[in-house]
């Protein structure tokens, strides 16, 4: 508490950093920990949600919105579109693992990774010189700011952006089109018939 | 005054770390592919601390455009899960192994 007090950390803002961040451990801990697929999708929303609160907390107000709208809007109930299309399966194969020693290599070597950010970064968080053009602290606001740096100096990628999402959506139409030309021979596709004889 | 930079860093730190543990431990598709967006999200969050400690709006600007990617990668990979799922009607990623030599 002594350490709080020299900080100066106001109550408000310490209890929302403590609620968001245990609500984002939590959310993490159900996506990785639940049975369920639709159970860990809805972890994710607790995870996702609470990430826009701690952007809120560190005057993003924009990306806040953006996450909750296509973060927790769009793109968790895609997965749950396709989780309730592929049929809940509970039933996740626990068996051997096929690379040998795969899970208490993965402990390990997530327990690596953190040890090494929290040691590695060893109190110096942020080296780097001061923004002096497009601070932060200025007093137009955060979305104005976002659309100036957007608009002007980002402006080549942005554009790259709208190729890219357009380079998806005829992506994801052709990825989940039928291959058929007849239209009776739905059911049996010519790849599914190669694949038999290969077996 | 807010809370400080670092501890936001840490809990990025965490949630990355679960993300990661969740992607190499899970066997179902979905499930390793929700684990990766945890881990953008960590990213994410580090890409905001780092823009309020150094007073840079670069940083929500990569945000932005990660955002941007993310949606672009959810789409294209469920498509994938989709056609996968289509041929071998199994979600399993231990099973995916056709393209072994």
């Amino acid at each position: 508490m002594i350490d709080l007090l020299a900080t100066q950390i106001t109550l408000p803002d310490l209890i929302t950093f403590l609620v968001a961040g245990i609500a984002v451990v939590l959310g993490a801990l159900g996506v990785v920990l639940m049975r369920n697929p639709v159970h860990s999708a809805l972890s994710m929303i607790m995870t996702l949600f609470a990430v826009a609160v701690l952007f809120i907390e560190q005057d993003a107000q924009f990306l806040a919105a953006v996450q909750v709208i296509v973060y927790a809007g769009a793109i968790v109930v895609l997965f749950l579109f396709v989780i309730m299309l592929l049929g809940v399966d509970k039933k996740e194969y626990l068996g051997k693992d096929k690379l040998r020693g795969q899970r208490p290599l993965a402990f390990i070597s997530v327990l690596i990774i953190f040890v090494e950010i929290l040691t590695l970064a060893r109190g110096n968080w942020a080296t780097g010189a001061k923004a002096t053009v497009m601070s932060t602290t200025s007093p137009i606001s955060n979305v104005e700011q976002l659309a100036r740096a957007i608009f002007t100096t980002y402006l080549l990628p942005f554009e790259a952006t709208s190729v890219l999402l357009i380079v998806a959506v005829v992506g994801a139409v052709v990825l989940v089109r039928r291959v058929d030309e007849k239209p009776g021979s739905a059911e049996q596709p010519k790849e599914l018939e190669t694949e038999s004889e290969m077996k | 005054m807010t809370v400080p930079g670092s501890w936001y860093l840490v809990l990025s730190a965490l949630l990355f770390s679960l993300g990661a543990l969740g992607f190499f431990t899970r066997r179902n598709i979905l499930i390793m592919f929700m684990s990766l967006e945890l881990m953008l999200n960590a990213v994410n969050l580090t890409f905001v601390t780092f823009s309020r400690m150094l007073g840079d709006i670069g940083g929500q600007t990569l945000v932005f455009f990660v955002l941007v990617v993310a949606a672009a990668e959810v789409v294209v990979g469920l498509g994938i899960i989709m056609a996968i799922f289509r041929r071998r009607s199994s979600a399993t990623a231990d099973d995916l192994s056709i393209f072994r030599g």
